[in-house]
């Protein structure tokens, strides 16, 4: 009894402590995270055998600069000047003095070293912390030396995968629509380049038309509409091997196949019966299935990375309008309600938002929406630009813009450009000719 | 039975004066406190550094009501004989005028001189060695009084402050400062719960002792990248921002210190 009285009593005993100041930091700046990529180390022997056979002076920089402009069109990141490096990078793989790179104000050094061995591009690198002086990551590629822009690629992919937490994007292609000539008679091909626009292809001669390519999420496999004889024919596309096949011939308008998230359907809409509605087709064993039933026109449809929804734009409520439904086409709901017309909405591979085209008051808006339609964002305002296509990480959106023409109908051009869903960080991609329909691939190497 | 009932009343009397010992504010009665405004204190002893000389004033005060009477037994200044309206003044009466008003208008120039004219009176009429000393020590023990009790009223605040958190301004600063250094991985999710939490333990400049990441275990668990990447990021801030903007007394007060960092409002837009 006593013991409970003399328990609570020291309970209940003042204690004077001082009580923990806590300050809440919300706010921070939005600046790019300052990058020291010190070139990579070479040494003399590996820097002959690759100037003999990829035609480069110094492969340890050319790496590190594909790398640095990477990070820097990324908008997250700003490299830093080399000339202001103090220290030599095989110096800097070793052991970073990081006095030296604390004094540039670099946060994040990128170090790394290029060996020839065996006839193959062996590649090191390592990420350093300057300002905690940790390394934060060390990793080592053997390639064939053809793949040394690659490699490149995927030292950034893993340098922005440690930095931001979320998967890079830069080990990736962009399909698109090549276009050549005057405005009235222009010539169409289906082209593919690595995402910064180099190792550019032509993958048709253009004889016919070709529209919306579309990449498979799971492989490197791509379905795009063309005209054959006039009538459309939906096709399929390996990249690795070239092989080109015929899905089938559809009725009427068909446009913009898509893949199913596991890359076995392909849902495209077509005309059939003077009604446009959403289809889908197996690609084993061929079935098409009716997925939407509605007099209006449905077109554009996009599955949700579960494979649970589709996304599509229909004019069922009088105006072209963006809609959600589950994948056998009950639970119809509408999730667009702004002013203007909505159209092409693509599903984010991350499956948080849903990218969209608007039109309103003359203008063409690129923009994002939840999958339930709140919080509209519109990214990107311009003339005319449709067509968004996101990155494989659900950050950044690529589409096309098209320019006025002057009186005389001259002055025509199209050109891909990306945003970043901050919508500060928007970039023309350079490409040789005019590019339309853009569709960007998954990672290559998972 | 009556020995519990003692025991029982015994112990809660106990408690209820502990309890009324340890909540001082249910005894008091609420303040009407003015709103705080930080004001900057500024030791100017140290530049001035004029000796308290209490017989001194006295003196100065003497002869100050002596000339008081000096004025007074003086005869009345003349009228002056007001002017013509249309007597037009000539333009060297005219600058003779603006040069009088200049005069009239306080001078800090004219201060200084006021004060070294005490001085030097000081020193021709009080030049005796034996009350400057008097003067000396008495200014000491005086001085040394005041001291006494600024020092408690210091200590006073200081213990009120041990219990406070940071002002308004302290923390603003602090804030200001760390947003600066302070690099958001835009790649971050907004709508996921990523509250970083990091102790700090604080030298007397500002400077890091010590750093620890609260829910350090959720660093390098799986699916947590986002997280590990928000802690790196706000460890930067703290390393790059360092020493930190802390006040300049209480250091008991913010020694240890918790800075909780959340981007969903930056991220979110």
């Amino acid at each position: 009894m006593l013991f409970r009285y003399l328990y609570i009593l020291l309970i209940l005993l003042p204690i004077k402590a001082f009580a923990l100041i806590e300050v809440d930091i919300t706010r921070g700046n939005l600046n790019p995270l300052p990058v020291a990529v010190s070139p990579l180390a070479i040494d003399k022997n590996s820097k002959k055998n690759f100037k003999k056979i990829l035609k480069k002076e110094d492969l340890g920089m050319e790496i590190s600069t594909i790398v640095e402009n990477n990070l820097r069109q990324s908008g997250l990141f700003n490299p830093l000047n080399k000339e202001a490096f103090l220290q030599e990078p095989d110096i800097a793989n070793l052991k970073p003095r990081f006095e030296d790179w604390n004094l540039i104000k670099a946060q994040a050094l990128v170090t790394g070293k290029v060996t020839f061995e065996e006839e193959k591009l062996r590649v090191e690198f390592r990420l350093w912390d300057v300002l905690s002086g940790k390394e934060m990551m060390a990793l080592a590629f053997t390639t064939v030396p053809s793949n040394w822009r690659r490699v490149g690629h995927i030292i950034t992919d893993k340098v922005y995968e440690r930095l931001t937490g979320e998967k890079g994007y830069f080990d990736t292609r962009i399909i698109y629509i090549s276009e050549e000539g005057p405005k009235t008679n222009r010539i169409k091909k289906l082209a593919i380049m690595d995402q910064d626009g180099f190792n550019n292809k032509f993958l048709t001669l253009g004889n016919e038309l070709v529209l919306t390519p579309r990449f498979s999420p799971t492989n490197q496999m791509v379905t795009y509409l063309s005209y054959f004889k006039n009538l459309p024919r939906v096709y399929l596309l390996d990249i690795e091997t070239g092989m080109q096949e015929v899905v089938g011939d559809f009725p009427g308008m068909t446009f913009a196949p898509r893949f199913s998230p596991d890359g076995k359907k392909i849902i495209m809409s077509f005309a059939k019966d003077g009604n446009s509605d959403i289809y889908t087709m197996d690609l084993e064993n061929r079935i098409v299935e009716r997925i939407s039933n509605h007099p209006s026109i449905d077109t554009s449809p996009s599955y949700s990375p579960d494979g649970k929804y589709i996304t599509f734009n229909s004019d069922r409520s009088g105006y072209q309008q963006i809609y959600v439904m589950s994948s056998n086409g009950k639970n119809v709901k509408r999730i667009s309600f702004g002013n203007g017309l909505y159209g092409t909405p693509v599903w984010s591979p991350r499956g948080d938002l849903i990218a969209f085209t608007k039109l309103h008051k003359g203008k063409f808006y690129i923009g994002v929406m939840r999958t339930d339609g709140t919080g509209e964002r519109l990214l990107t305002e311009n003339f005319y630009q449709e067509a968004p296509s996101w990155s494989p990480n659900g950050r950044v959106l690529i589409f096309y813009r098209e320019t006025k023409t002057n009186a005389k109908g001259e002055g025509f051009s199209a050109k891909l450009w990306s945003i970043d869903l901050t919508g500060y960080n928007e970039k023309m991609v350079e490409t040789e000719t005019d590019a339309s329909d853009p569709s960007w691939s998954s990672l290559l190497s998972n | 039975m009556n020995r519990n009932i003692f025991i029982s009343f015994g112990f809660h009397t106990l408690l209820i004066i502990i309890t009324a010992m340890s909540l001082p504010f249910l005894a008091k009665k609420p303040i009407d406190l003015p709103p705080i405004v930080s004001v900057e204190l500024i030791q100017i002893t140290d530049k001035t550094k004029i000796p308290f000389a209490p017989k001194a004033k006295k003196i100065i005060e003497k002869v100050k009501e002596k000339e008081k009477k000096l004025v007074s037994e003086q005869a009345p200044p003349k009228k002056i004989k007001k002017q013509k309206p249309d007597a037009i003044p000539l333009p060297d009466e005219k600058i003779e005028k603006i040069k009088k008003i200049k005069d009239e208008k306080q001078n800090p120039k004219k201060i200084e001189t006021e004060i070294k004219q005490i001085s030097e009176f000081e020193k021709k009429e009080l030049f005796d060695t034996n009350s400057i000393a008097a003067l000396i020590d008495k200014s000491k023990t005086e001085s040394a009084e005041t001291k006494k009790k600024l020092d408690r009223v210091t200590q006073d605040q200081d213990k009120e402050m041990d219990f406070g958190g940071l002002t308004l301004s302290e923390e603003d600063a602090l804030k200001a400062q760390i947003f600066g250094c302070w690099s958001i991985p835009l790649g971050l999710p907004f709508n996921e719960d990523l509250l970083v939490r990091i102790k700090l333990q604080l030298k007397p400049d500002g400077s890091i002792i010590r750093t620890e990441i609260i829910d350090h275990a959720r660093m390098n668990r799986p699916g947590q990248a986002f997280y590990k990447v928000l802690a790196e990021s706000a460890l930067r801030a703290i390393k790059l921002c360092q020493p930190l903007r802390v006040p300049s007394t209480g250091y008991e007060r913010w020694k240890d210190m918790q800075l909780n960092f959340d981007a969903r409002e930056m991220l979110e837009g």
